[in-house]
């Protein structure tokens, strides 16, 4: 385990090098500089040339490249081009109002998608299952800044109950507002994100109604409920586990339309600021932190999907072939030896 | 019994006298220690305003935070600031400066002429990205020290202009530490807090030498987004917008008496800016004629509505050298034909046009491209971000024409600089440029910059589509704002809230 363990923490270092390191060059291919845009109308190419050599935007990409990976491994992220203060407590700052925001979406959003999502596969042929079926169609289609403005519209300006926007200077230290302030746009990214898990829940779990081995239950003696939960549920989880860690990733930085729309200081607003002045410290970090989140959270779901299912409690390689075979039945296997199993 | 009576009345003349002070500052009606709070969507870059260029560090600083010897107003007179007088030498090579006594910064520690020095000092370093650095670093030429409230800054020439760039050294304190995050001047108001991009928080200095501020705080917030801006001052969390950048957005506000809109002049000019060094540009005709085919007004309505002004070159009506000079190559569809005629284009031609993806520039591209269309000259909109603009046409020249707004005053000197970006380079005007500084007297200066403003009109050097307004929006029980905006600046001292 603790080779296992040695390995996928240097793999997932290492894809956080890469990821970052691909849009280290990539961001160097744009138009645009943070030297220009510091410089003004007034400079001339010579001092424009001079400011460059200040930011050390002059020097070749790979010197660039190794200094900035070298002062990351020993935790300096830099200071932004523009505003020269640290780039990490900016951060921190703002991943203070967006961790929040993405994992309080992210817990409503499947509180809602679950229910719902087994609802419409069991009653798929009822009235109830067909409208929360077309429900998330819907919710999937519509523009997801259209609904904040919406939500602003109704539950702000004609009934104010909360903010139209923006966040408490004093931050955390006034936590009601603080959550006042953070409740549209949590049901904003939830209604979003839950139509989206609505689908692949329903779909998962009609996958596994009609497999045999709930039938093989039934027969053995189970009720029709408990053999879905024992069984259905535990089968159909599998997949929902990665599907909703990539929604967790994703909604970390994808909450930059919301946080526009609500004037929210969040992570995505920074890195989109960044982006526009091609303030690349900013960006080369921010990238780096988010593809560490990531990992960090594909890490996690694939021990959940090794504890839903012990079949996956095996090291990487078989994991991976195991997963793949959720459609086997579980009573073949005393029939047809499990063929990751025989090749311990 | 007399002094009992006698008491009763002073008593009652005192109740009256102070229920007639209360109605009377009621009439008045405002709160002296309000909080007045701001939207913008122009964030400082820094708030070291030699290390990087921009609106937004003058818009929260400038006059608030910070306060130069001489100040320049929103009506674009100039006033003294830190000064309380000065002198010009006979030769006009020295001015002399009389600084007030008993001035402190924001930290108590009193303003010296140490500090006043450095804060010249700073703003001509080499890696100072200051405003107006290059025009002071031609001017001048040492700063001494006095005495104890007195300096002098010494010139390599005259210079008519001096006074102006005098108002845009701030005062700095020399020993003043962590100013990418802190601010230590002399204004009616000490930074409190500062968020980047998010918001700044300015509250009102007691020790301030001069007018008290009319409010105690002032918060100033930063939207990226216009709806989410407008929705803060629809539900009251911002009271004032402080620049409406499209009239679309006033119009839900028009005709709401809970909300103002105030339309001032702005110095903000809005430039079709063709590459003088390339074909066919480089031919004053096909530029007259291109300049003569744009219907300038119905441009100016299409992006704003009855906002704006038409100016004929490159100068607002603050610049004391500002005449309306519209009727140059003004909308005359038939010249325009001739004169590409004359140039040997007489199908028209094709050029391509380079637009900053910005509302205003969008639609007045729109209405160039359909009115040049009409005599043959196809353009194609090629919209691009605000920063690649920089790569793209600022330093690689890489362009047929392009759109852009010049957001300073007396900036037309620019035309005398055969290396700015648009490449115009004419040998008069070059020299016109060098005279209007070290003229005699101020007519003298202000007649030769009307000839500048006027050749390059006629020369079609760019083609100058129309002056931005500057509209703000505020909720109705707030007044005192700035209505014109001189270079950004955003004087907040006078705010009052109902």
């Amino acid at each position: 385990m603790n080779r296992y363990m040695i390995r996928r923490l240097t793999l997932l270092m290492l894809s956080a090098i890469l990821a970052s390191s691909a849009v280290f060059f990539l961001l160097r291919l744009l138009p645009g500089d943070a030297a220009l845009t510091l410089s003004g109308m007034e400079a001339t190419l010579e001092e424009i040339e001079a400011t460059r050599r200040q930011l050390g935007t002059d020097k070749p990409i790979l010197v660039q490249y190794f200094h900035w990976i070298w002062n990351m491994l020993q935790g300096d992220f830099g200071i932004s081009y523009l505003n020269k203060l640290p780039v990490a407590t900016e951060i921190k700052r703002r991943l203070a109002v967006t961790l929040p925001l993405s994992l309080s979406a992210f817990v409503l959003a499947t509180l809602i998608s679950f229910p719902l999502g087994i609802l419409a596969a069991v009653r798929r042929k009822s009235l109830v299952g067909i409208v929360v079926s077309a429900g998330s169609s819907i919710g999937v289609a519509i523009p997801v800044f259209w609904v904040g403005i919406i939500l602003i519209w109704i539950f702000a300006l004609v009934i104010p109950i909360f903010p139209a926007g923006g966040f408490p200077f004093e931050g955390w230290s006034e936590p009601w507002e603080a959550i006042k302030s953070l409740v549209l746009p949590v049901i904003t990214i939830a209604i979003f994100m839950s139509s989206i898990l609505i689908r692949y829940v329903r779909s998962a779990i009609l996958d596994v109604l009609g497999q045999d081995y709930l039938r093989t239950a039934c027969s053995l003696g189970y009720s029709a409920r408990m053999a879905r939960w024992r069984h259905g549920i535990r089968n159909a989880a599998v997949p929902l586990v990665a599907i909703m860690s990539f929604e967790l990733s994703t909604s970390l930085l994808g909450a930059v339309v919301i946080e526009n729309v609500y004037a929210i200081p969040g992570l995505g607003d920074m890195l989109l600021a960044g982006v526009i002045n091609r303030d690349l410290p900013v960006v080369q970090d921010i990238v780096f932190i988010i593809t560490l989140f990531v990992l960090i959270i594909g890490f996690f779901a694939e021990l959940a999907q090794q504890i839903i299912d012990p079949r996956l409690r095996i090291i990487p390689i078989r994991s991976r072939s195991a997963a793949g075979l959720m459609v086997e039945d579980k009573l073949s296997q005393k029939t047809h030896p499990d063929p990751g199993r025989s090749k311990s | 019994m007399k002094k009992a009576v006698f008491q009763i009345l002073v008593f009652s003349i005192a109740v009256s006298f102070f229920t007639f002070v209360q109605t009377t500052f009621a009439a008045d009606g405002y709160d002296p220690d309000a909080t007045i709070k701001i939207g913008s969507m122009t964030p400082p870059v820094s708030l070291n305003n030699v290390g990087g260029a921009g609106q937004g560090i003058t818009e929260a600083f400038y006059r608030n935070v910070y306060e130069p010897l001489m100040v320049l107003e929103d009506d674009g007179t100039i006033s003294y600031g830190l000064a309380s007088s000065y002198e010009v030498s006979k030769d006009r090579l020295e001015y002399t400066f009389k600084v007030r006594k008993g001035i402190t910064f924001h930290d108590g520690s009193p303003v010296t002429m140490e500090d006043v020095k450095f804060s010249f000092d700073r703003m001509l370093t080499e890696e100072s990205k200051a405003a107006r650095k290059s025009d002071l670093k031609k001017v001048v030429d040492n700063v001494v020290i006095v005495d104890d409230n007195t300096i002098k800054v010494k010139l390599k020439r005259r210079s008519q202009s001096m006074i102006y760039f005098i108002t845009y050294i701030e005062i700095h304190k020399k020993s003043a530490k962590d100013i990418e995050s802190t601010a230590i001047g002399t204004g009616p108001y000490k930074l409190s807090d500062y968020k980047p991009e998010t918001s700044i928080i300015l509250v009102r200095n007691d020790n301030y030498w001069g007018e008290a501020p009319k409010n105690k705080m002032v918060i100033i917030k930063y939207y990226k987004n216009n709806s989410a801006q407008a929705n803060a001052l629809r539900s009251g969390q911002i009271d004032i917008i402080v620049n409406v950048d499209s009239p679309e957005q006033i119009l839900d506000f028009k005709g709401d008496s809970r909300f103002t809109i105030t339309e001032g002049k702005s110095t903000v000019k809005q430039v079709l800016a063709f590459n003088d060094k390339r074909e066919p540009f480089t031919d004053v005709r096909v530029r007259q004629a291109i300049s003569s085919a744009i219907n300038k007004e119905a441009v100016r309505k299409a992006t704003w509505d009855k906002y704006g002004l038409l100016i004929g070159s490159f100068v607002p009506p603050s610049d004391p050298w500002y005449e309306d000079l519209s009727q140059i190559n003004s909308y005359d569809q038939a010249r325009a034909r001739r004169l590409l005629a004359e140039a040997g284009l007489p199908d028209g031609f094709n050029f391509e046009l380079i637009t900053p993806a910005t509302e205003a520039h969008q639609l007045s591209a729109q209405a160039v491209k359909n009115d040049l269309a009409k005599i043959g000259v196809n353009v194609s909109i090629k919209v691009i971000d605000p920063s690649a603009w920089y790569t793209i046409v600022f330093k690689n020249r890489d362009y047929d024409a392009t759109l852009q707004e010049h957001v300073n005053d007396r900036d037309l000197i620019w035309y005398g600089n055969p290396n700015f970006y648009w490449g115009y380079d004419n040998k008069f005007v070059q020299q016109w440029v060098i005279d209007a500084e070290v003229a005699d007297t101020e007519e003298d200066q202000i007649a030769v910059y009307k000839n500048i403003a006027r050749t390059i009109a006629i020369e079609a050097a760019s083609s100058w589509l129309y002056l931005y307004p500057q509209l703000r929006l505020s909720s109705a029980t707030v007044t005192g704002y700035p209505v014109n905006a001189k270079n950004s600046a955003f004087y907040m001292g006078n705010i009052k809230k109902m």
